[in-house]
């Protein structure tokens, strides 16, 4: 798939570069290992530490990926009902938009008052991930051609005009036209959802890490910062940051596959 | 011979919500089997009288009159070609071209033929599993013409539908145009802001005036509508386009002054 080996080869290279002269600086320098741990203890801890670890991992694993589940859910079913009704847009959109603006950070320790710990932490994770998808979600829906729509109106209008019959055919739009063309601009919003969630799920730990009974990666950090154990702080933090490539590679993917017949940001470039 | 038309606009005025009057004492009769250029300069409402013929908008005042049908069932299909091709790029060209017959209900599979016989007509039959990115310019706009022959229509609105194809291209679809239009005995208004392809297309012109829009002059019948390969280079047809810009330069000045 990948054309020029430098793409693959020179990231590499870098990574390869740096963790060396890490290697080479603690070990020259004898820095002790709760300032900054050497790689191979790091790959030593993750080792020793991998049941606590993968046990952690798997718990924030499972609230990011309901917290994404949710929230293509929610947000997709809100961006369709928005887009079938102007009364639903007109009295829901503000509230959405309060939701996303408010920092989440702030509204957590709210959350974890009023739900029980894990609950809370699933909310504040979809919370933050799920304006991107409606937000997107719509503007995909609203930008079918106007002519296309057109054609709808000259062929699909039925003769009889009860509202049941309208949003019939407003559902049929929404199945033929404006579904597909919306799928790129919901796919790019689910990129960027998939980190958020990742991001949120953090934050909602870390939150509620102090309450004592979480037990994901952003919990093991704050765990291992009070403890002072750096070396596994390290190796959640690594864990972490494949768990988010992970998503991203895997929602990329699933991009690829979907709009690879027609979309131009899915077509392989000519060279 | 004195058959009603098939359709007429009787007495148009169109005003935008905005306050713009695109047509005002807009009269036109299409008659049946007529191909009708309508040219005139842009903005000068071309579009827009195609859209109250379809009855994608309302007139302001006056009418669209369809004389010969008692009520819209009796009409007859329309299609409607667009200016671009407009096509749904994640569809093949046999699923656009599905995509009139799959509103009315049809489903894909007995919409088969149809779909082959409108993609023969324009000469895509290989292309039905293709996707509209690999087409050019002039294929897709011919996938929107075969999308707008599916339903099988009475009459053929078409908005411009060559303007942005090279000229080779264009040359080609004006003739295949013609024998489609000759094969199907469908009625054609084309609205073009090109003397040279009104001229080579129509039996009758009818000219428009700058906004607001209403038909200032007429021509018809000037040459004997005769139409083969040889007919671009004929002296007719240069005598014919000479004809149509005069009548177009002088119809400007008249209706900048009325």
């Amino acid at each position: 798939m990948i054309r020029n080996p430098l793409k693959l080869v020179l990231p590499l290279a870098v990574f390869v570069t740096v963790i060396a002269a890490w290697e080479v600086y603690v070990r020259a320098a004898e820095v002790p290992a709760y300032v900054l741990p050497a790689p191979s203890l790091i790959a030593a801890t993750m080792r020793t530490d991998w049941s606590l670890l993968s046990a952690s991992l798997m718990v924030t694993l499972k609230t990011t990926l309901a917290a994404l589940a949710l929230a293509v859910v929610g947000g997709v079913g809100l961006a369709l009902a928005l887009s079938l009704s102007r009364i639903v847009e007109y009295s829901l959109y503000p509230f959405a938009v309060v939701l996303q603006v408010t920092p989440v950070i702030a509204i957590a320790p709210l959350l974890l008052i009023y739900m029980p710990q894990d609950a809370a932490v699933l909310a504040c994770a979809w919370l933050v991930a799920f304006f991107p998808i409606l937000s997107n979600t719509m503007l995909g829906l609203q930008s079918v051609d106007r002519n296309l729509l057109d054609l709808f109106r000259l062929y699909g209008v039925p003769a009889q005009r009860s509202w049941r019959a309208r949003i019939r055919s407003r559902l049929k739009a929404l199945w033929y036209l404006r579904g597909p063309a919306a799928l790129p601009a919901f796919l790019a919003g689910l990129r960027i959802a998939g980190g958020l969630s990742l991001i949120g799920a953090v934050v909602a730990e870390m939150a509620a890490g102090s309450a004592g009974a979480g037990s994901g990666l952003a919990y093991r950090i704050i765990e291992s910062q009070y403890r002072l154990n750096i070396p596994r702080l390290f190796a959640a933090l690594v864990l972490l940051a494949m768990m988010g490539v992970t998503l991203f590679l895997a929602l990329s993917a699933l991009t690829t596959v979907l709009l690879r017949h027609w979309h131009e940001s899915a077509l392989p470039r000519e060279a | 011979m004195n058959a009603p038309p098939l359709v007429s606009l009787n007495h148009v005025a169109k005003v935008f919500a905005n306050g713009v009057t695109a047509l005002d004492r807009f009269a036109l009769d299409v008659r049946e089997g007529d191909f009708l250029s309508l040219l005139g300069p842009s903005g000068c409402g071309k579009s827009t009288v195609l859209r109250l013929i379809a009855g994608l908008a309302e007139p302001t005042s006056g009418a669209v009159l369809w004389p010969g049908a008692i009520d819209a069932d009796h009409r007859g299909e329309i299609g409607f070609v667009f200016q671009e091709p407009t096509l749904m790029p994640w569809a093949s060209v046999a699923d656009n071209v599905w995509l009139p017959l799959r509103l009315r209900g049809v489903s894909r599979h007995d919409a088969r033929d149809l779909i082959a016989e409108s993609l023969a007509l324009v000469g895509l039959e290989d292309f039905a599993k293709a996707y509209p990115r690999e087409l050019s310019g002039g294929m897709k706009m011919r996938v929107s013409i075969a999308r707008a022959l599916s339903v099988k229509p009475r009459l053929l609105l078409m908005d411009e539908p060559f303007a942005a194809l090279d000229e080779i291209a264009r040359f080609k679809l004006n003739d295949d145009l013609l024998r489609l239009q000759r094969e199907l005995r469908c009625t054609v208004v084309f609205v073009t802001h090109s003397v040279f392809e009104s001229a080579y297309l129509s039996n009758r012109i009818a000219i428009m005036s700058p906004r607001p829009g209403r038909v200032i002059a007429e021509i018809a019948g000037a040459v004997p509508y005769e139409r083969d390969g040889d007919f671009r280079t004929s002296v007719a047809y240069a005598e014919l386009c000479r004809h149509v810009s005069q009548v177009l330069t002088r119809s400007m000045t008249d209706g900048r002054l009325g």
